[in-house]
């Protein structure tokens, strides 16, 4: 049997029962790695249950930094009876097999052409310890200490970890550092350590961190003060609030009162979640919701409210498997065209589409800015795979002389000066009007605020000239919000091509990795991430400048292409469909495979003169 | 009781109020209801109450949902900030308002199919939640805006214009927000301003949340014989159990009460609620006993009117979350953001 041999660069799955306390053993173990200087990028697949069901951690650890999805098992850690047989099924020829050996199993459920490891983890366990939790939890420790021996990872990194973990409470250190110990141990005095994959000390992570998105955006809320969340519980957003409220306790206590700077409510329903957003928006606070596709459905009434009588509110959408209840714990970028042009009548709202856990922070600190300075609502399109994995990516940054862009609020100084103040008067000719708070001012700047058409002095009507007036303002507003968003990063190809590939979000770590797979084998193609919705015109230019330009995204009716073709007028011949939409990740062999073919395709078939024309 | 513009002359002889405003500083826009219709007499009533209550107009912020009751803010408190919402929603909107700016008065005025209907959630849970608000339902048993269909609050066995009987049971705003924990809960009729204009003044002096139901006729969709909401029927199946009095802490009159007559209720921002008794013996603080009464007395086909329900320690919404007393609106960038050196050592912990 060949063994696989490979330094920094394989995958390793772990398959747990989910709530056997797993999860954080096996993010220790991807942290571990981390401190050894080599990029890992993990992945929870997880079923919509809380007990008793399978749960899988996928770490890839790749030194060249490809932090996608890679695929197929080079270590299984089969720690699931129940999903044994397809656990062992899908390791690589020629890998590793990592199992609890107390109970015996027979050679038919093992394979010949893969390496076994069997420790008996629960044996050990029942010897070491007496308390049946400690039993269960030390277990995780311990097979996090044999698989360390296992790989090459230095028992003091894992020791260092635990410490960090449970500071302040000696005892519990000690516990978990001898369960990993023991692990560790057991691993060295009964198997050639290390295995052919192996871990090797690398400085290839530099100053980057370690985090989740919803955790990024809940911090990145705080850090764009917004002071006002209502929300409703759905997967995968839920984290996003339950990030901001720690985050909230931590930095927005009154040190003094130890009251809350900031309010959060659970509604009963995502109606209510984003009435109150808009309220508090109106009442001059930044306020935000986090939902999934279920919630922005609910929402659509009111998201038209917020887009007409224009009042700011952000919307945090972490995307997941459409339609209706669809697939909870899978990702997909299925809700673009939902969120673009939520709710009925002519509207279009403004898109954020974040990359990764930093994007995450700095767009949603920027969609208060943006929410309040085009008094509209503004969408952080996040999703399953950004949103409730950890990733690394660059630290955190924030410039202490930036100011909040509270946008265009009238002042009781500038009222009672005589400032004209025409709630929806386009004074300034970028369709953004002016707006005052409820209380600014004694007896002049109120307004009656509806969803109803009216005039440029907020009083109702239904004349048709009022009515055009106010959509065509609302048409330059959002020709301003083009250059407002975060505009699109190029990434040229080595050589000069007529290919081109557009993409967003989530997609950004496989497509990296698929760009350089492709460049190897002498396909060559200019890559453009857009980053905001309206698109910037550097988006229809670079449609312009490519032959073909292929739209990869993790949806089945290709959403970001209809989106392009749109709003920029462009032909649809030139956009060619690239769908990746199971529920998991897009991978970089997908994408190149995808691309390629469909290059090879073109070379031999007509629509080359079209092309050329 | 249709409000209309009064000439402009008028208003220098009218009477002022603590702060120099006169009852036409707190009128809004020419109701465009048509005439007579009873949600004219209660935006007549808000404004009487504002003006006796020394309100400052843009202290108030008014809100609403969809239908010929929700239009009503734009009639009355002309120097409010007001918001015209999505039907059945007003308790969301008014309730992330509320957590917004918690120094402002927030009347919330809705109609039966606005909250009974479509909007029966939102209404249930900003009670429960003990949003600070008064919340005003307008109460005419029919979708007016829409040309007189029932709405849930219409009574069993009543029959509309077009002569079809109503076959569902009907919702109690009333018993349900005492059942949700209102701290304040009421019942009035928009022909009956002597006793609706102080029900709203406490209504707007209580800190929790304050509802009240205002039986309020439906001329065109719902005042004809068999209707159980025109204006004669609940005349005559009125039974109030009590008339309020508010009065400022600042200027008490107690003395000239006679005694025994007279139960006296101080509420949190220290007005006081003097209520008269009428015939029986009821309680206003019990609120097992509201119930049980409103139920025994429904079941004689009475429509029970008057302060029914008010909890002296009510608490709200703020109290519960704990915010700071500075409103939210108002704090500053430095009180919201963390600064560069709490991320990067957060950055550090997270490598
Ligand atoms: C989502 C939605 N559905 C339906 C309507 C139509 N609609 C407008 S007002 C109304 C009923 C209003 O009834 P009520 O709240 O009792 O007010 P009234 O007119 O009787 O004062 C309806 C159904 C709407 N505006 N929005
Ligand atoms: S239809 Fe009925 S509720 Fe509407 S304005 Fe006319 S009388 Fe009032
Ligand atoms: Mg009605």
């Amino acid at each position: 049997m060949n063994s696989i041999t490979a330094t920094n660069d394989f995958v390793i799955k772990f398959a747990n029962v989910n709530g056997s306390g797993s999860a954080s053993a096996n993010e220790m173990f991807a942290r571990a790695i981390i401190r050894m200087g080599v990029p890992v990028s993990p992945r929870n697949i997880f079923p919509s249950n809380i007990q008793g069901m399978p749960t899988w951690y996928e770490l890839r650890v790749s030194a060249a930094g490809w932090l996608g999805r890679r695929g197929g098992s080079d270590l299984m850690v089969a720690l699931n009876p129940q999903t044994w047989d397809r656990d062992v099924a899908e390791i690589v020829p020629g890998g590793y097999l990592f199992y609890d050996s107390t109970r015996e199993l027979p050679p038919s459920k093992f394979r010949d052409d893969i390496n076994v490891i069997g420790i008996p983890l629960t044996a050990i366990c029942a010897k070491e310890f007496k308390d049946p939790n400690q039993r269960r939890l030390f277990k995780n420790i311990m097979y996090v200490g044999a698989l360390a021996a296992l790989v090459d990872i230095e028992l003091s990194v894992i020791e260092d970890l635990l410490a960090q973990q449970y500071r302040g409470k000696d005892q519990l250190i000690e516990g978990n550092r001898n369960a990993a110990r023991i692990g560790y141990d057991y691993a060295k005095a009964h198997f050639a350590c290390p295995l052919g994959i192996r871990v090797e000390r690398a400085d290839g992570v530099g100053d980057r961190i370690f985090i989740d998105g919803n955790s990024a955006a809940g911090l990145g809320a705080v850090y764009g003060g917004a002071t006002v969340a209502a929300w409703y519980p759905i997967t995968p957003s839920t984290s996003v609030i339950e990030a901001f409220t720690s985050y909230c306790r931590k930095y927005r206590t009154d040190p003094d009162s130890g009251a809350a700077r900031y309010a959060i409510v659970q509604a009963e329903d995502e109606l209510a979640s984003i009435g109150m957003v808009i309220g508090a928006g109106w009442n001059g606070v930044r306020a935000f919701t986090a939902t999934s596709g279920p919630g922005i459905s609910l929402m659509q009434e009111f998201v038209g409210l917020s887009y007409f009588a224009e009042i700011p509110s952000v919307i945090v959408n972490v995307q997941r498997g459409g339609p209706s209840t669809g697939m909870p714990t899978r990702t997909q970028q299925s809700d673009l065209l939902l969120c673009a042009y939520a709710s009925h009548g002519d509207t279009r709202h403004v898109l954020l589409l974040p990359e990764d856990p930093h994007e995450c922070f700095t767009f949603t600190a920027q969609a208060f800015d943006l929410a309040e300075r085009l008094q509209t609502p503004v969408f952080l399109m996040t999703d399953l795979d950004i949103g409730m994995n950890e990733r690394l990516c660059k630290p955190f940054e924030w410039d202490d002389s930036r100011r909040y862009d509270r946008g265009k609020l009238m002042t009781a100084e500038e009222l009672e000066a005589g400032k004209d103040f025409g709630r929806y008067l386009d004074a300034d000719g970028d369709g953004i009007p002016y707006r005052t708070i409820p209380g600014t001012h004694p007896n002049k700047g109120a307004f009656f605020t509806r969803g109803t058409t009216r005039n440029a002095y907020a009083k109702y009507s239904e004349a048709g000239a009022d009515y055009i007036y106010n959509m065509e303002r609302l048409r330059r507003k959002f020709e301003t919000a083009k250059t407002l968003v975060p505009a699109p990063i190029a990434t040229p190809a080595a050589e000069p091509t007529r290919f081109g590939v557009i993409y967003y979000g989530s997609t950004s770590p496989a497509m990296a990795e698929a760009l350089t797979l492709m460049a190897a084998d002498g396909v060559h193609v200019d890559a453009l991430r857009v980053r905001g919705f309206p698109f910037a015109s550097e988006v229809d230019t670079f449609v312009e400048d490519h032959d073909v330009v292929f739209v990869v995204e993790q949806n089945e009716s290709a959403q970001l292409r209809t989106l392009l073709i749109n709003e920029g007028d462009l032909s649809p011949k030139k956009l060619v469909r690239v769908l990746h939409y199971d529920g998991t990740p897009i991978t970089a062999r997908f994408i190149a495979g995808a691309i390629s073919d469909a290059i090879d395709d073109r070379k031999v078939q007509p629509i080359q003169t079209s092309m050329n024309r | 009781m249709t409000y209309l513009a009064k000439p402009r002359l008028l208003a220098d002889v009218q009477p002022k109020n603590a702060l120099g405003f006169t009852r036409r500083d707190y009128e809004g826009a020419i109701s465009t209801l048509c005439a007579g219709c009873g949600h004219d007499s209660t935006s007549a009533a808000i404004v009487q109450a504002c003006f006796e209550l020394d309100i400052e107009p843009h202290r108030v912020a008014k809100l609403s949902g969809i239908g010929c009751s929700s239009k009503t803010p734009d009639y009355f408190l002309g120097a409010s900030h007001g918001f015209n919402s999505v039907h059945g929603r007003m308790p969301s909107v008014a309730t992330g308002a509320a957590l917004a700016n918690r120094d402002l008065t927030y009347l919330g005025v809705s109609g039966d199919g606005d909250s009974a209907s479509i909007g029966i959630g939102q209404f249930a849970h900003a009670m429960r939640r003990g949003v600070n608000m008064a919340y005003i339902v307008e109460n005419n048993g029919v979708y007016g805006l829409t040309k007189g269909q029932f709405s849930a609050t219409a009574d069993k066995g009543s029959k509309s214009k077009k002569g079809v009987l109503n076959a569902d049971s009907p919702i109690d705003l009333v018993a349900l927000a005492l059942q949700l924990g209102a701290t304040y809960v009421a019942r009035s009729f928009s022909g009956d301003k002597d006793q609706l204009v102080p029900l709203i003044k406490g209504a707007l002096r209580h800190k929790g949340p304050a509802f009240i139901d205002v039986l309020s006729p439906c001329v065109t969709f719902n005042n004809h014989a068999g209707s159980t909401k025109s204006y004669d029927y609940v005349r005559e199946h009125n039974e109030a159990v009590n008339r309020i009095e508010v009065i400022m802490a600042r200027n008490a009159i107690e003395a000239s009460y006679a005694p025994g007559s007279l139960r006296r209720v101080v509420q949190h921002d220290g007005s006081v609620l003097m209520l008269r008794k009428l015939g029986l013996d009821y309680d206003p603080t019990d609120r097992i006993g509201a119930m049980n009464h409103l139920h025994e007395r429904n079941a004689l086909g009475e429509i029970v009117t008057g302060l029914l329900y008010v909890d002296e320690s009510a608490e709200d919404l703020h109290r519960h979350l704990n915010t700071v007393e500075t409103p939210l609106n108002q704090l500053d960038d430095a009180e919201l953001c963390p600064g560069n050196d709490l991320l990067q050592a957060l950055n550090a912990s997270l490598r």
